[in-house]
C-alpha cells in the first residue's frame, strides 16, 4: 500500500504556450504551486478540478484517477469532488452567506458547518449578501463554500491576490489555522513568497510550463532554483522544527532540530511540542574559525563549510554565500563579505562555526506547521 | 377607471368595448405563457451553444421582426390553417384548430413576439459570468442543478423584460393576425382590429376614440407594472 498521493501528469497545447507538467506530491499538507504569472500556474488546478481538459495525460488523487488520455476516462466536474477557491471568490450574488455556503453541502452536517464557520469566522456574515462584504470576507466565505462540499483535495488560486496589504493581513491567519486544521491536501497557487514561507509544506515550482523543482519546501528552498527569486537581501535557509522549552524570564524559546541540535530565539507562542517552521537569513548568519564563549551570541553551531558562490548584484553589491553543512542533511546559508573570506581562508570541506544571534529570529520568521515534513 | 375591475367596468365600457379587452388581454397572455419556455431554451442555445445551422436558426428567429406582418399572417394560413400541412396533422392529432379561432390570433402573437423575447433573455443569459457556473460545478452541481439554481434565477431580469415586450407586441398585434384568423368580434377581435372596423364605419369616431384611450391605458398600466417588477428582479438578483 503505498501512501495516498496527488499525481499530476498531463500535456496541453494552449493559445500561446505549451504546457508539459508531471508531479507527485504527498495527499496531505499544503502543497504550493509557485511561478512567475503565465507560467501556467492556474492551468495545473484548473486540470484536476476538470474545468480544463488537457491533450493527453493523467490525474490521481489519493489513487482515484480523475483523468486518464489512454482509457478515455475523464471524470466530470461535478463528480470530482474538488473544492476549488478562486482568486476572485465568485460567490452567488443573489444568495446570501448562509445560502452560499450550503451550495455545494450534499448531506446537511451540523456539526461540521459549525466548525467551518467557527474556523473562519463566518458567524456574523450568514444573513448578509455577498455585496455588502469587504473583499477579505468573501474570500473567506469561498474558502468556506469550498470546504463545506467536503472535498478530496482542495484547490486554492491565490486566494490573496485580489486583496490590499491589509485585506491579505486579515485573511493570512485564517489560512494558517486552516493548514494546521484541515486535514486534506490543498494545492495552493502563488507568486508570493512569503505566503508560501508561511504555508507550504511542500513546493512545486514551475517556469515556462514545465515543472523546475518539486519536494519538501525546506529542500526546494535550498537549491539552485529558488536562487533567482531570493534578492541579495533576501537569501535565506528555511528548517523544520520542534518547540523544545521557553524561557519566560528572558523572552526566548529554545527550538530543536535534532537530537543534539537545538537554537534559541526569540518567544514564540505556541505550546512546546509543536511542530514549527524557522527561516534564518542568510546576513544573519556569521562565521568563525574557533567558538568563543565570552560572546553574546546565543546560537553557534558547528558546521562544514560545502560550497562557495560568489555573488555580483552590481558593483556595490559583492557577496560571498557559504553553503553550510549543518550534519543529517540540513544546510544553513551564510552571507559574509570577500574580505572576511579571504582573510579567514576559507575554502570548501573546512570546519568552522556558524553564530546566529538569537534576537534576529523572531515570530515573523516562524511558521506553525501542522503537518511534520519527513 | 384604472383601479377598477373588470366586472365593474360594464357601466364604464359596452359590451363590445369589454369584449375586445378581455380578448386582447387573454391573447396576449397565453401568448406569453407559450412563448416563455421556447424563448428561454432559443436564448440559453444561442448564448451557450456552437452548433451547426446556428446562424441559421437566429436568421429564422428574427424573421418575424424584418417580414411585413401580413406576410407571416397569409405563411401562417398557409402552414397552420385548417387545409394547411402542419394545421391538417394538428387538427387530425389533437383536434385542435387555429382557423378563425382565438388560439390562431394566440399563434399569431407568439410568432411575431418571439424574436423580441428570444433577444432580451439572450443578451440576459450572456452577461451571466461563465465563472459562476463554473464556481457551482465545483461544489458538486449537475448542469440542469447550474442552469436551475444559477443561470435561470440571475437571467430573470432579462425574462422580465422579455414578457413584457413580448406581451406589449401582442397586445398591438394587428397585420398578422387579420390575415391569419380574420376579425371576428367575440374570437378573433382584439383591440386593435375592433378599431380598424370601427374605422372602416362611418360615423364611429368616437367608438374608435374610445378604444384609442383604452388601448393608451393598458399600455402605460403595463409599462408601469413591469418597470416596478423589474426593479424588483434587479434588487434581487444584485443580493440585497
Amino acid at each position: 500500500m503505498t501512501n495516498p498521493q496527488v499525481e499530476v501528469e498531463f500535456y496541453k497545447q494552449m493559445e500561446s504556450a505549451e504546457l508539459a507538467v508531471n508531479f507527485t506530491v504527498p495527499a496531505q499538507g499544503i502543497t504550493a504551486i509557485f511561478g512567475r504569472s503565465g507560467a501556467g500556474k492556474t492551468t495545473i488546478i484548473n486540470a484536476i478540478s476538470g474545468l480544463l481538459v488537457p491533450d493527453r495525460g493523467k490525474i490521481n488523487i489519493n489513487g482515484m484517477t480523475l483523468y486518464d488520455s489512454q482509457d478515455k476516462r475523464n471524470v466530470a466536474v461535478e463528480k470530482r469532488n474538488v473544492g476549488y477557491v478562486f482568486q476572485e471568490s465568485r460567490l452567488f450574488p443573489h444568495f446570501s452567506v448562509q445560502r452560499n455556503l450550503n451550495y455545494g453541502v450534499k448531506k446537511p452536517d451540523n456539526l461540521y458547518f459549525e466548525e467551518i464557520v467557527g474556523l473562519l469566522d463566518l458567524k456574523e456574515l450568514l444573513n448578509r449578501y455577498p455585496r455588502d462584504l469587504s473583499g477579505g470576507e468573501k474570500q473567506r466565505v469561498a474558502i468556506g463554500r469550498a470546504l463545506l462540499s467536503k472535498p478530496d483535495i482542495l484547490l486554492m488560486d491565490e486566494p490573496l491576490a485580489s486583496l490590499d496589504l491589509p485585506r491579505k493581513r486579515e485573511v493570512m491567519p485564517f489560512l494558517e489555522k486552516l493548514a494546521q486544521r484541515i486535514c486534506i491536501p490543498i494545492l495552493y497557487v502563488s507568486h508570493s513568497l512569503n505566503e508560501i514561507l508561511r504555508l507550504a509544506d511542500h513546493l512545486v515550482v514551475i517556469d515556462k510550463g514545465r515543472v523546475v523543482a518539486c519536494g519538501g519546501i525546506e529542500d526546494v528552498w535550498s537549491s539552485q532554483v529558488m536562487r533567482p527569486w531570493q534578492s541579495f537581501h533576501e537569501q535565506s535557509s528555511l528548517f523544520s522544527a520542534q518547540i523544545a522549552k521557553h524561557n519566560l524570564e528572558y523572552g526566548l524559546t529554545q527550538l530543536k532540530f535534532r537530537e543534539g541540535l537545538t537554537f534559541w530565539v526569540q518567544q514564540i507562542s505556541a505550546e512546546p511540542g509543536s511542530n514549527v517552521r524557522l527561516q534564518i537569513r542568510a546576513n544573519d548568519v556569521s562565521i568563525s574559525l574557533e567558538k568563543y564563549d565570552n560572546t553574546s551570541i546565543r546560537n553557534i553551531l558547528p558546521v562544514r563549510i560545502v560550497a562557495i558562490e560568489h555573488q555580483h548584484d552590481g558593483a556595490d553589491k559583492k557577496s560571498v554565500n557559504l553553503k553550510l553543512d549543518m550534519k543529517g542533511g540540513c544546510y544553513l546559508w551564510a552571507t559574509i563579505t570577500r574580505w572576511a573570506l579571504d582573510e579567514l581562508k576559507l575554502c570548501e570541506g573546512m570546519d568552522v562555526y556558524a553564530q546566529i544571534k538569537g534576537v534576529s529570529v523572531s515570530q515573523k520568521d516562524v511558521a506553525l506547521t501542522g503537518y511534520q515534513s519527513q | 377607471m384604472v383601479s377598477a375591475p373588470i366586472w365593474e367596468m360594464k357601466s364604464l365600457l359596452t359590451e363590445y368595448e369589454l369584449m375586445a379587452l378581455q380578448l386582447s388581454l387573454k391573447v396576449a397572455t397565453y401568448s406569453v405563457i407559450w412563448l416563455l419556455p421556447f424563448g428561454i431554451l432559443l436564448g440559453w442555445l444561442l448564448a451557450r451553444k456552437e452548433f451547426i445551422g446556428k446562424s441559421v436558426l437566429d436568421s429564422l428567429i428574427h424573421l418575424p421582426l424584418v417580414l411585413p406582418p401580413v406576410v407571416i399572417g397569409y405563411l401562417l394560413l398557409i402552414a397552420m390553417g385548417r387545409q394547411g400541412f402542419i394545421g391538417q396533422w394538428f387538427y387530425d392529432w389533437f383536434g385542435i384548430s387555429f382557423s378563425f379561432s382565438w388560439r390562431g390570433a394566440v399563434l399569431a402573437c407568439a410568432v411575431v413576439s418571439l424574436p423580441l423575447m428570444v433577444r432580451a433573455i439572450r443578451l440576459s443569459i450572456e452577461s451571466v459570468d461563465l465563472k459562476l457556473e463554473q464556481a457551482a460545478r465545483t461544489l458538486g452541481a449537475s448542469s440542469l442543478k447550474v442552469f436551475l439554481t444559477i443561470t435561470l434565477p440571475l437571467t430573470l431580469p432579462g425574462i422580465v423584460t422579455g414578457i413584457m415586450l413580448a406581451f406589449a407586441r401582442s397586445l398591438g398585434e394587428f397585420g398578422a393576425t387579420i390575415s391569419f384568423v380574420s376579425n371576428i368580434p367575440g374570437e378573433t377581435q382584439t383591440i386593435p382590429l375592433a378599431m380598424f372596423s370601427f374605422l372602416e364605419t362611418p360615423g364611429q369616431e368616437m367608438a374608435a376614440a374610445r378604444l384609442c384611450i383604452i388601448s393608451i391605458i393598458i399600455a402605460l398600466g403595463s409599462l408601469l407594472l413591469s418597470e416596478w417588477v423589474s426593479r424588483k428582479v434587479r434588487r434581487k438578483v444584485a443580493g440585497a
